[in-house]
């Protein structure tokens, strides 16, 4: 298994997969924190109409457009949900709903109106993305990682996601500080200075930058999945911030590389021919890890009010 | 992504309704019904701030549809049967439902990152299935992905009339359980004292969310029946404050909205029957949002905009009592539009006449203010209010008594 066709088939996925949900996992935990858990999932499915709106505009299957306004759409929602749960003094759990289900809506509708059908653009690969065709033709073994040649046959997606990984990374230990306050304590935050308000949208963006990203190379069920079950699983087994953050982080790539792994050649040992959704599988695993850290974790017990 | 032809299994019938075939009537009478059921349902779910859940319990429905297929492959069958499926996704939604409440109650993560973690590893977990099935090589492709988005087209005569059938029965029991739901939802401590168990309530009222979702996965899709749910109650929340007729409303508004979105969406091709529906609903929001008497955007603008003229007015008016001419442009322009005040600032006649009872008014309401035995009375002071609103006309007449007598310019 560990030979040539490994590194060439199922490295790049592997490491794009751990990137992909590292990227959500490590925002995630604030979001969690914050009560604000589902912005995730109201991201990943505007990202539709914005990948739709992007394609039309610019009339191609580029990267780039797509991703714009795939982003574009996302700060659209969280502004729309803003504007909805004020103006119509609705929770926000509701404000969530009316919103992302009407643009989710939109983006089908524009999808099946415009002329996509030659392209490879619809709702099943928004949803689950192909994490197994992102292979590196090129490696011809383990040697290709130091081949300058090779790797730049690399699939696209590896780089994207690995800068990222390292924005999200390095802004949150950026912000660490002045993050922890305003989420566990924003009137105190406020009355120390801190831009609480900037924070918070500094918050959404960086987690609707690491949604539209993942949900290029893996699809928004991971991206969910990654957003929430990770820290909610750190959440039950420690106290501090700083753990919670890191086991969330250990979580994720655990669950991304366990879910390829049994996605890709699990069926394979058990007789039959085809693989499943590495995309399925690695959110069935993240789910498994909260079951048993909701079982088990140390401090899972509801807090008495 | 719709299956094979459309026409094939459409019955041509000569009960066509609206120049449509018979099953597309159906469908249409089959969405209006499930919308109906599911803006009732869904008042008293956004009642008790739990919108989401509902989310939640249709993403849970997608493994259950897939073991539902596989088992019923398995025992020799064709795998399609709707009721079965349908069947095998209410078992699946009941188990997210369960472990939305396990997770809330038994850790101590809050109900919305439990309803997300639910959704995304059960829709994951049916995604997995999915490819379960097309690797199995049945022969015979499930086409259990119209799931996911809806489809009617291709749609069976008995599909349709099982929809229809299931949206009439749960509209039903939602008329029906609707005076306990609203007790529950209201007053959870006063539906106990009178003896109603709240928690068998609550479990009505999720099973009935539950069979709204299962009944309308096959024509609004599983990612947006949600919207079915949530949109009527609190598009019907902009035009009344009275909880029977917001029920009412977002029964009619649901009804409607899945009547409309389907017969639109048969009008035309290209037109998916799930999001022209939600798409029929949010415009019904939006509409709302904007143009509602009180609650509504324009309605808060236009009385932010009287609230200012009337301060402005006032304002304006004690100046002129005051003897200063008025500069400020908005206060002149209101002033001299009513005839009180002439261009440059001063005072007409009708203007002085007015400008006195406003002073008049004012130094009624500082005398009320400084006594403590009117405290009560006082505090319905905000510069606005004549005290004719507050007093009789003899406490007036005795505040009367305790003016100074000023000079009025």
């Amino acid at each position: 298994m560990i030979g040539a066709e490994f590194v060439a088939l199922s490295l790049p996925p592997i490491l794009i997969g751990c990137l992909a949900a590292i990227a959500c996992a490590i925002p995630g935990n604030f979001l969690l924190l914050r009560r604000q858990a589902l912005i995730g999932d109201a991201i990943s499915h505007v990202v539709l109409p914005g990948i739709v709106i992007g394609f039309l505009v610019s009339r191609q299957v580029s990267t780039w457009p797509m991703m714009l306004g795939a982003g574009g759409a996302a700060l659209v929602a969280v502004l729309l949900i803003e504007v909805v749960r004020r103006a119509g003094k609705l929770e926000p759990g509701a404000a969530m709903g009316v919103v992302f289900s009407t643009m989710f809506a939109g983006g089908v509708l524009l999808l099946e109106q415009s002329d996509t059908s030659s392209v490879h653009l619809d709702v099943q690969h928004a949803l689950y993305g192909n994490l197994e065709s992102l292979i590196w033709l090129d490696a011809t073994g383990w040697a290709s990682l130091f081949d300058m040649q090779a790797l730049a046959g690399l699939p696209p997606e590896l780089p994207r996601m690995a800068i990222t990984c390292l924005i999200v990374t390095g802004v949150t230990a950026l912000l660490w500080r002045p993050l922890k306050l305003s989420t566990f304590d924003e009137g105190f935050a406020r009355a120390l200075g801190l831009p609480v308000r900037a924070l918070s949208l500094a918050l959404v963006i960086m987690a609707a930058m690491a949604a539209v990203a993942a949900f290029d190379a893996v699809g928004s069920i991971i991206v969910i999945a990654m957003f929430i079950c990770p820290p909610a699983a750190a959440r039950l087994m420690t106290d501090r911030l700083g753990q919670q953050v890191g086991l969330s982080v250990v979580f994720a790539a655990i669950s991304a590389v366990t879910g390829y792994v049994l996605a890709g050649y699990g069926p394979l040992w058990l007789g039959f021919d085809n693989s499943v959704s590495a995309a399925g599988m690695i959110a069935t695993m993240s789910g498994l890890i909260l079951a048993l850290a909701a079982g088990f974790g140390p401090r899972r017990a509801p807090r008495i009010a | 992504m719709a299956g094979a032809s459309p026409t094939r299994n459409w019955r041509r019938s000569s009960a066509e309704m609206w120049g449509l075939g018979y099953n597309a009537a159906l469908v249409a009478t089959g969405a209006g019904l499930l919308g109906a059921a599911a803006g009732i349902t869904g008042t008293f779910l956004v009642l008790r701030k739990r919108a989401l859940v509902s989310d939640a319990i249709a993403h849970a429905t997608l493994p259950g549809i897939a073991l539902a297929f596989l088992v019923m492959v398995a025992f020799g069958g064709e795998g399609r049967s709707l009721a079965g499926l349908l069947f095998g996704s209410a078992l699946s939604a009941w188990l997210g439902l369960l472990c939305v409440g396990w997770l809330t109650h038994a850790t101590r993560l809050s109900e919305d990152a439990a309803i997300g973690a639910v959704l995304s590893v059960f829709f994951g977990f049916g995604i997995l299935l999915l490819t379960v099935i097309q690797s199995l090589n049945v022969g015979r492709q499930a086409g259990l992905e119209t799931f996911l988005l809806g489809s009617t087209a291709g749609m069976l005569y008995s599909d349709a009339l099982t929809i229809a059938v299931g949206g009439g029965l749960a509209t039903l029991a939602a008329l029906v359980l609707r005076r306990p739901m609203l007790t529950a939802a209201f007053d959870p401590g006063y539906a106990v004292a009178t003896g109603l168990d709240v928690r068998r309530v609550d479990l009505a009222m999720m099973g009935l969310i539950m069979a709204v979702t299962v009944i309308g996965i096959k024509i609004v899709g599983l990612v947006l029946i949600v919207a079915m749910v949530i949109l009527p109650p609190v598009t019907a929340r902009f035009w009344s404050n009275r909880v029977d007729r917001v029920v009412l409303i977002a029964g009619v508004m649901g009804g409607l909205t899945g009547l409309l979105g389907a017969l639109i969406s048969a009008s035309a091709p290209n037109l998916p029957t799930g999001p022209i529906i939600v798409l029929t609903g949010s415009a019904g929001f939006f509409v709302s949002l904007m143009i509602a008497p009180r609650r509504g955007v324009l309605a808060a603008l236009l009385a932010r905009h009287r609230y200012q003229r009337r301060v402005h007015l006032r304002q304006g008016l004690l100046a002129l009592a005051h003897g200063h001419p008025v500069y400020e442009r908005f206060t002149l322009r209101l002033l001299s539009r009513a005839g009180l005040a002439n261009p440059d600032g001063t005072a007409t006649d009708k203007g002085r006449a007015a400008a006195a009872r406003a002073l008049l008014d004012e130094s009624r309401w500082q005398i009320l203010r400084a006594d403590p035995a009117q405290e009560i009375a006082a505090s319905h002071y905000d510069g606005l209010r004549p005290i004719e609103t507050v007093l009789t006309p003899d406490q007036i007449a005795q505040i009367d008594t305790r003016l100074a007598p000023r000079p009025l310019t």
